[in-house]
């Protein structure tokens, strides 16, 4: 078997097999790559009732993040707080996507509450890179990252608060894409910041992400942060090409922490879409180095605010033989939440409590602005800006661990997207040392469009991202 | 930049988190260290700049003001964890 693609199925689907048969496909690749870890719930009995119609996703498998509220099946957010939390209602990407026919198999593995860039810290157990299992997939949506790397389905959905749909798409060598903030609903998506949170799509392909997109954006009055703007059609823009189009080249997104092997195996995938028309242009970014810091005021100040709803009192884990309301909340928090949770949650506390919130994060809210006129004076000359995804591929399973501060560095070329709320894609770039390696695109603010074209134009150049993982299903 | 045990359990106070002994001390280093990460932000050309709470300075959008949630409270109550006639129990509080 090749590359699982929506393109792949379909033809299998007009070949004239039925959907029936492409959910147990999937349901046996889930199986037969169990010790990946990847999924959090399988929902065989789900996929098999499940009404396909005549959507334009009709009869796809896939698998949703185990933070999307799913009706009926178990949202655990990778958490012992929700280990038993059955939502009431459905997200409103889980209802579109439902009603564009895709089948879900099941809720794939993440970091607790989206907190994390290697998926170590879910309370399931940690996420294996397809590529090579003794190295981290990548987080927070490490298992929707591995489950596409591994040839089970041809998509899942993530989300994205400072990287973690784009991140781990590189480390597995599969196309992630995190749409502009506001252009697919939040309702139904567990918070963790919501400021910064959007729902994203993982597949193989530019275009498959596109065809996912496009079933899952739009307004939604459920949704206050949703924003009322039409959707272009992404499937035409594939086409579109990249003669003309302006890319920057980030000078900050290749500098210091980026390794000499990245630097090089992006800027060679690079000269291929200049090869393919587009024009490469040096900017700068000055402020990126700030969007660290500034990330890690403006996250875990409304991680501590959002997670706050977690009492032990109408929903998930309460602790028993409390002494007291007081000892109710506290203990059950405690029960509930892993470290990485915690430490954001008093970090959070931290930079909110009285005669520190002016000094930490309405001073970081400023920096935020001052990342997101970097993004704006360099928007004025070029269309799209490009650079690593990461500043190296997957590093070893416990490698980080014991360092906080030197996993949150390695995000430094994905959360300044999110504080200036663009919309970026990770596309495969080629390998390092057998590992994958992540092209990042930037886009302005609602033109995924754009985005499509360039990583659609890239991709009929190149064939990295139909490279089969080790571990995939052949 | 250090953390006092002190301040710790302020902050562990404020945010209802039992905090064991055995966590405190390994919190209390990472919480210091990720303060020291923060303190780049002291130097930062932030003057005159309004802050930004919302990536596209755009104010959350409203709807028309009729009701469109139909009543789950039963379906609410079945994932409580202890309901008794359609209330939330919790410890006593006032004795």
């Amino acid at each position: 078997m090749s590359a699982l693609t929506l393109a792949a199925q379909r033809a299998a689907l007009s070949a004239g097999r039925c959907s029936r048969d492409l959910t147990e496909e999937a349901l046996a690749r889930a199986a037969s790559t169990a010790s990946l870890n990847a999924l959090i719930s399988c929902d065989a009995e789900g996929a098999r009732a499940a009404a396909i119609g005549d959507g334009p996703l009709s009869g796809i498998p896939f698998a949703h993040k185990d933070l999307f509220c799913t009706r009926g099946l178990r949202t655990t957010c990778a958490s012992k707080m929700l280990a038993e939390f059955v939502p009431p209602y459905d997200a409103t990407i889980v209802e579109r996507l439902t009603s564009a026919g895709a089948v879900s198999i099941g809720k794939t593995n993440m970091d607790e509450f989206a907190m994390g860039s290697s998926n170590e810290n879910s309370a399931f157990g940690p996420v294996l890179n397809p590529w090579d299992t003794t190295r981290v997939p990548g987080g927070s949506s490490g298992g929707s990252a591995a489950i596409v790397a591994a040839n089970v389905v041809a998509f899942a959905t993530g989300s994205d608060t400072g990287g973690s749909v784009r991140q781990p798409a590189a480390f597995c060598g599969v196309t992630g894409f995190k749409p502009s903030y506001g252009r697919v609903s939040r309702y139904g998506m567990v918070a963790y910041a919501s400021s910064l949170d959007q729902a994203g799509v993982i597949a193989r392909s530019a275009a498959d992400c596109a065809d996912v997109l496009q079933a899952m954006a739009g307004h939604d009055p459920r949704d206050a942060t949703s924003v009322d703007r039409t959707v272009d059609d992404y499937r035409a823009a594939l086409d579109r090409g990249v003669r003309g189009l302006r890319i920057g080249i980030a000078r900050e997104l290749f500098s210091a922490g980026v390794s000499d092997a990245m630097q090089t195996t992006v800027h060679r995938a690079l000269h291929e879409l200049e090869a393919a028309g587009a024009i490469l242009v040096e900017i700068d970014l000055p402020s990126l180095p700030l969007s660290i810091p500034a990330y890690y005021v403006i996250a875990p100040a409304e991680a501590s605010s959002n997670l706050a709803r977690y009492d032990g009192v109408r929903y998930g884990r309460r602790a028993a033989a409390v002494k007291g309301l007081h000892d109710l909340y506290s203990r059950s928090r405690a029960e509930g939440f892993g470290t990485e949770v915690k430490r954001r949650i008093l970090t959070g506390t931290y930079v909110l409590s009285s005669g520190y919130y002016d000094a930490y994060y309405l001073r970081a809210q400023q920096v935020r602005r001052l990342i997101a006129n970097d993004f704006a004076r360099a928007f004025a000359t070029v269309d799209l800006i490009a650079g690593p995804t990461t500043p190296d591929v997957a590093f070893k399973l416990g490698e980080k661990t014991a360092d906080p501060l030197a996993m949150y560095a390695a995000d430094i070329n994905t959360v300044a997207v999110n504080l200036a709320g663009l919309p970026a894609m990770s596309v495969p770039a080629g390998f390092i040392g057998g590992l994958p390696a992540g092209l990042q695109l930037i886009g302005q603010a609602f033109d995924e469009a754009s985005l499509f074209a360039a990583g659609h134009a890239l991709q009929s150049r190149t064939d990295w991202h139909l490279a089969m993982a080790p571990g995939a299903v052949r | 930049m250090a953390i006092e045990t002190a301040q710790l359990h302020r902050l562990a106070h404020l945010a209802r988190l039992d905090l064991p002994a055995e966590e405190e001390r390994l919190l209390a280093d990472d919480l210091g260290g990720l303060l020291g990460l923060i303190a780049q932000l002291q130097n930062a050309p932030v003057a005159g700049l309004t802050p930004m709470a919302h990536p596209h300075d755009l104010s959350a959008s409203l709807r028309p003001d009729r009701i469109t949630e139909v009543d789950q409270s039963g379906a609410l109550a079945r994932i409580a964890p202890e309901m008794e006639s359609g209330l939330f129990l919790v410890p006593k509080v006032i004795e």
